[in-house]
C-alpha cells in the first residue's frame, strides 16, 4: 500500500505494508541511513527520530500510523534550534566513541531540549535513559546536554 | 571502489562528496571515489613512499590505516603519530581505510592484519612514525635539490618545505621529485619535548560525520540492487534445519527468496521490515543435534572438575605447596565468571555480493584480511576474487575479529541474484555470539603470622580463545591471554604457583570480549588478595601498599589513586569504597569504586577514581574517554552480564534480558594520569577488567558480602 510521509520538510511516498516500521522504510527504502537499528524493540533508543518534534523509536513506530505528523530525522536535526546546539555540545565535548548509537542519542537530546530548556539531572537521566551507548559515553552526554542548554538559554 | 570519508574540508573533497551524494539519490552518503590501485596511482602524479601515506601533486595527504576505528580513537592517534613527524596539519589529511593485506598492514604485535588487545599504539608507536618521518626527510631533499641548496638548511612545517631564505614549496609541488628519491636508510624521531601534536587533545577526525548521520558503518553500505536479508540460525549450536515451511513467508509483500542453509534459513526481501516479517512468518523445524540438553549448569560442572586436577602449569616460583604447609593462616576461595555476549550496537551484519566467480563484501572488521581468506574458503575463489570494503565499525569488543558474519553473507549471496544485506536481528546477534570465556578458579594462600602472603596457589579452568583463532600462540597448555593478570603479580609473594586447563565448553565457542583474560584474571586475583587483607584484619589498600615496597613506581599509581579518591574518608552506611589495581595491556592502573548497597540488594556503582600509568599519552582526552568506556563496560558485566544456557539454547535475547547499564545508573569517573615518557601503554580494554574487582571490593567494604560469583545477585546483599 502506497503511504506519503512528510520527511524532514519532504513529501515522500513508499509502497509497503502498513504495518512497516518507519526505521526500515528510512534506511532500506529511502536510504537514509543516518538512523540506526539496535533492537528492534524499543529498548535501545538507536532508532530514535522526531515526531512533530518528540523523540519516538522510529523501530516500532508502523508507517501506517503517522497521518500527517511530521518527522525529522538526524540528517536534518541541524536545522532545528536544539538540534544545533545538541551537535555543537556533541562536538565540543568530543562525545562519540563508535557513532553507532549517537544519532540516536542526539535525537533524544534534542527532543529534551525542545520540552525543557534547563532540564535537571534528573531529566536528563530520564529523557535518556532509553537510549543505551555500549561505549559508555554516559558521563559527555550528561556535559554535552547541560553545554548545550547554556548555549541555548543564552541565545534565546 | 573504496569508501572512505574525508577529514579536511579540501575543495577536491567537497567537489566529491557532492558528486556522491548526487549520486546516491540525494541521501547523505559520505564516499569518495580514489584510484588505488597501483597503476593509477603511479600515473598520476603521487608521492606514496610508504603503504601509510600517499601525497598527490595537488598537496592532498592521504594516511591509509593498518588500525580500524571501533570508537576507540585510532583514526585520530594514528594520524597524530604519523603527521607529527610529517609535519602536517591534521586538518590538511584525509583518512582511507586500509584493504586486506597481511603482508603491508599487519600489527606487528600480533603478527597478523587485525585491530585488538589494545595494541595499535604500541605497535604503531615507532614505524609509523618512523613512516612520516621518511616521508617528509624526502620532501625535504626534493625541495633541496629544486633550489640546489643543502637538505640541512630546509626545514618542513604545515604541509610546505620551509628554507632558511623564507622560500618555501609545498608538499604538492614535491611529489615527483620526492617520488624519484630512495627512502632514507637512518631515521631520528622527534624527542618529547619537540612533539608538538603528540600529547594534545586533538580533537577526533571521525567526528563530525557521527553527530550528522553521515558516517558509514557496514550496516550503511546500499550497492545498487541491494536486497536486505535476515535469519534464524539454528539455536542449538551443531543443529541442523530439518524442514521449513516457508508458505506465509513468501507471500508477504516485499519478501523475494527464501535461502536455506544446512544449519539457517535467511529471508530476502526489498527491506528489513519485510525480512523481518518473512523470518517470524516460517516455519522451521531443527534437528538439535548432539547439544540439545546442554545447560550452564553442565559448563559449570565440567570447569568445578577440571580445577580439581592438574593443569599445564603458567608459573612455579619457590615451593608453594611446602610454604602453604607452613603457613599460619590458610585462606581458600572459589571463583567462577559466566559467558559474556558483546552486544555491539551495531549488530553483526554484512552486505555480499557473488557473481562471475568474485565476491566483493562490505562490513565493518577488526580483522579483514581474516574476512577476505574466510570468504574466499566459503565461495570456493581464490583470495584475489574477494574484495573486502571497510567501513567504521559500531562497536567491536572483539566480535568483529570474528568472520562468521561474513561467512553468513557469503553463503546467502551465492543464492541470491545481486547483492544482499544479511542483518542479524539483536536476538541473533546475542544468541549467536562467540561468548567470553566462562571459568572457575580454585585459589588459596598461606600468610604468615603478620599477615603477608607466604604462599600463592591458583588453579583456574575455562576456554582458550587463542587457541582457535592464533592457534600457534597456544603453546604447552597455555596462551598468553588465558593467564594474562594470573601470573607475574605486581606483589611481593615469595611462593607461588599458577595452573591452566583448557577446557572448550561443548558446542559453545569463545571470542575475545574486550579485556579477555584480565576480564577474569584482575577480578580473582584482585578480589582474592582483598580477601587476604581482610583475613590479615588490615586495610586493602594498605594491604597492598605494603607488599609493593620493591615497586615504586606501581606503588606510585596507588597512592595517587589513594589520594584522589579520598580513601579513608568517611561514607554512609552501606556505602563501600573498594580497590583494583592492575597490570595489563603495557599500563599500569589503580581503580577506586565508591558503591552504595541499597536494602533490597541492588548496587549502585556512585564514583570511580582511576590513576593510571599508560606510558606516553598520544592523546590526553581519547585516554580518559577510554577509561571511561572501559569503566561502563566493566560496571555493565558487574551488574548484569551473564549468558545462560538451557536445553542448549541461550536464554537471553534481546536488551530486556541482556541488560546494559544505562545513563540513569552511570557513575562519575575521574581519571588520573602518571606524567611518563615511556613507550605508551594500552588503554582500551584496561577499564574494563579493573572496574570489576573494585566494585566487588566495595560491596564487600560496605556490606561484609564476598562477592565470588557473577553478575552480582541482589539476593545476597539484602538486608
Amino acid at each position: 500500500m502506497a503511504f506519503t510521509i512528510e520527511i524532514n520538510g519532504t513529501k515522500r511516498s513508499v509502497d509497503v505494508d502498513g504495518d512497516t516500521p518507519l526505521l526500515w522504510v528510512l534506511r532500506d527504502v529511502l536510504g537514509m541511513t543516518g538512523t540506526k537499528f539496535g533492537c528492534g524493540m524499543a529498548l535501545c533508543g538507536a532508532c530514535t527520530v522526531h515526531l512533530d518534534g518528540s523523540a519516538v523509536r522510529s523501530c516500532i513506530t508502523s508507517i501506517d500510523s503517522i497521518g500527517e505528523s511530521r518527522i525529522t530525522t538526524i540528517e536534518a536535526i541541524a536545522a532545528t534550534p536544539s538540534g544545533e546546539h545538541i551537535q555543537k555540545a556533541w562536538l565540543d565535548h568530543q562525545v562519540p566513541q563508535c557513532g553507532y548509537c549517537q544519532s540516536g542519542q542526539i535525537m533524544s537530546a534534542a527532543a529534551l531540549l525542545n520540552e525543557k530548556s534547563k532540564p535537571s539531572d534528573a531529566e536528563i537521566d530520564d529523557a535518556m535513559s532509553g537510549n543505551i551507548c555500549r561505549c559508555g559515553t554516559y558521563v559527555r552526554i550528561r556535559n554535552a546536554i547541560k553545554a548545550a542548554s547554556q548555549a541555548q538559554g543564552k541565545r534565546g | 571502489m573504496v569508501k572512505t570519508f574525508s577529514a579536511s574540508s579540501s575543495r577536491l573533497s567537497r567537489r566529491q562528496f557532492l558528486v556522491n551524494s548526487a549520486a546516491a539519490g540525494g541521501s547523505l552518503v559520505l564516499g569518495f571515489s580514489l584510484p588505488v590501485d597501483g597503476s593509477a596511482a603511479a600515473a598520476a602524479e603521487t608521492f606514496s613512499p610508504n603503504a601509510f601515506i600517499r601525497v598527490s601533486g595537488d598537496g592532498q595527504v592521504t594516511l591509509i590505516m593498518p588500525y580500524v576505528e571501533m570508537g576507540q580513537g585510532t583514526y585520530t592517534s594514528i594520524p597524530m603519530l604519523i603527521a607529527e613527524e610529517l609535519e602536517v596539519e591534521l586538518g590538511q589529511i584525509r583518512l582511507e581505510h586500509a584493504p586486506p593485506d597481511e603482508k603491508l598492514y599487519y600489527n606487528p604485535l600480533l603478527g597478523v592484519q587485525a585491530t585488538g588487545n589494545s595494541n595499535a599504539m604500541r605497535g604503531a608507536w615507532k614505524p609509523l612514525r618512523e613512516a612520516g618521518a621518511a616521508a617528509r626527510l624526502m620532501l625535504i631533499e626534493a625541495a633541496a635539490k629544486r633550489w640546489g641548496v643543502a637538505a640541512s638548511s630546509c626545514h618542513a612545517k604545515a604541509g610546505k618545505v620551509i628554507h632558511s631564505s623564507g622560500k618555501t614549496l609545498s608538499y604538492g609541488e614535491l611529489v615527483g621529485g620526492a617520488a624519484r628519491l630512495t627512502p632514507p636508510k637512518a631515521i631520528s624521531l622527534k624527542t618529547p619535548d619537540r612533539f608538538t601534536l603528540i600529547g594534545t587533545s586533538a580533537k577526533r577526525l571521525d567526528l563530525p560525520g557521527k553527530v550528522n548521520g553521515t558516517a558509514l558503518f557496514g550496516i550503511d553500505a546500499r550497492p545498487s540492487g541491494l536486497k536486505i536479508a535476515t535469519l534464524a540460525q539454528s539455536p542449538v549450536p551443531g543443529g541442523r534445519v530439518k524442514r521449513v515451511d516457508d508458505t506465509a513467508a513468501k507471500a508477504i509483500k516485499g519478501v523475494r527468496q527464501i535461502v536455506r542453509l544446512d544449519d539457517a534459513v535467511a529471508v530476502v526481501a526489498d527491506h528489513m521490515g519485510a525480512a523481518k516479517k518473512g523470518l517470524d512468518a516460517l516455519k522451521i523445524e531443527w534437528d538439535d543435534g548432539p547439544h540439545a540438553a546442554l545447560t550452564s549448569e553442565e559448563v559449570y560442572r565440567q570447569l568445578e572438575q577440571a580445577v580439581q586436577g592438574r593443569g599445564a602449569v603458567a608459573q612455579d616460583v619457590g615451593d608453594a605447596e611446602k610454604a602453604l604447609a607452613s603457613a599460619a593462616v590458610r585462606v581458600t576461595a572459589s571463583y567462577r565468571l559466566p559467558f559474556l555476549a558483546h552486544a555491539t550496537m551495531e549488530p553483526m551484519n554484512c552486505t555480499a555480493h557473488f557473481h562471475d566467480g568474485v565476491c566483493e563484501l562490505w562490513l565493518g572488521t577488526q580483522a579483514i584480511a581474516r574476512v577476505q581468506a574466510a570468504a574466499a574458503k566459503t565461495a570456493g575463489v581464490p583470495l584475489e576474487k574477494v574484495t573486502v570494503h571497510n567501513n567504521l565499525i559500531g562497536g567491536g569488543f572483539g566480535r568483529r575479529l570474528e568472520t562468521d558474519g561474513a561467512v553468513r553473507a557469503v553463503q546467502v549471496a551465492m543464492q541470491v541474484d545481486g547483492p544482499v544485506k544479511l542483518i542479524w536481528t539483536r536476538e541473533e546477534d546475542i544468541q549467536h555470539d562467540l561468548y567470553r570465556p566462562s571459568w572457575v578458579d580454585r585459589i588459596e594462600a598461606g600468610l604468615d603470622r603478620d599477615g603477608r602472603p607466604l604462599a600463592w596457589i591458583n588453579r583456574f579452568a575455562g576456554s582458550s580463545v587463542v587457541a582457535r583463532w592464533l592457534p600457534p600462540g597456544f603453546k604447552d597448555g597455555i596462551d598468553p591471554d588465558s593467564v594474562d593478570g594470573a601470573i607475574d603479580l605486581s606483589y611481593a609473594i615469595p611462593n607461588v604457583h599458577v595452573e591452566y586447563a583448557r577446557v572448550e565448553p561443548p558446542g559453545i565457542q569463545t571470542g575475545f570480549w574486550r579485556s579477555v583474560g584480565p576480564s577474569h584474571n584482575v577480578f580473582v586475583t584482585e578480589s582474592f588478595v582483598d580477601e587476604l587483607a581482610a583475613a590479615a584484619k588490615r586495610d586493602p589498600l594498605a594491604y597492598r601498599r605494603d607488599l609493593l615496597a620493591h615497586n615504586p613506581k606501581t606503588r606510585a599509581v596507588l597512592d595517587l589513586a589513594a589520594e584522589k579518591s579520598g580513601w579513608g574518608t568517611p561514607l554512609p552506611q552501606r556505602w563501600g569504597r573498594g580497590v583494583s589495581l592492575q597490570k595489563a595491556f603495557g599500563s599500569l592502573l589503580v581503580q577506586v569504586a565508591e558503591v552504595e548497597v541499597a536494602t533490597d540488594g541492588s548496587v549502585r556503582v556512585h564514583r570511580v577514581v582511576c590513576a593510571m600509568d599508560c606510558g606516553t599519552v598520544i592523546n590526553p582526552d581519547t585516554v580518559e574517554a577510554q577509561i571511561q568506556s572501559g569503566v561502563m563496560f566493566g560496571v555493565t558485566a558487574a551488574l548484569y552480564g551473564e549468558i545462560t544456557l538451557k536445553n542448549g539454547r541461550v536464554e537471553q535475547g534481546n536488551f530486556d534480558t541482556y541488560q546494559m547499564l544505562r545513563i540513569n545508573e552511570a557513575p562519575a569517573i575521574e581519571v588520573h594520569l602518571v606524567s611518563s615518557t615511556e613507550p605508551p601503554g594500552g588503554m582500551g580494554e584496561a577499564g574494563t577488567s579493573g572496574i570489576v574487582p573494585a566494585i566487588a571490593n566495595a560491596v564487600f567494604a560496605a556490606t561484609g558480602k564476598r562477592l565470588r560469583q557473577l553478575p552480582i545477585d541482589p539476593a545476597l546483599l539484602k538486608t
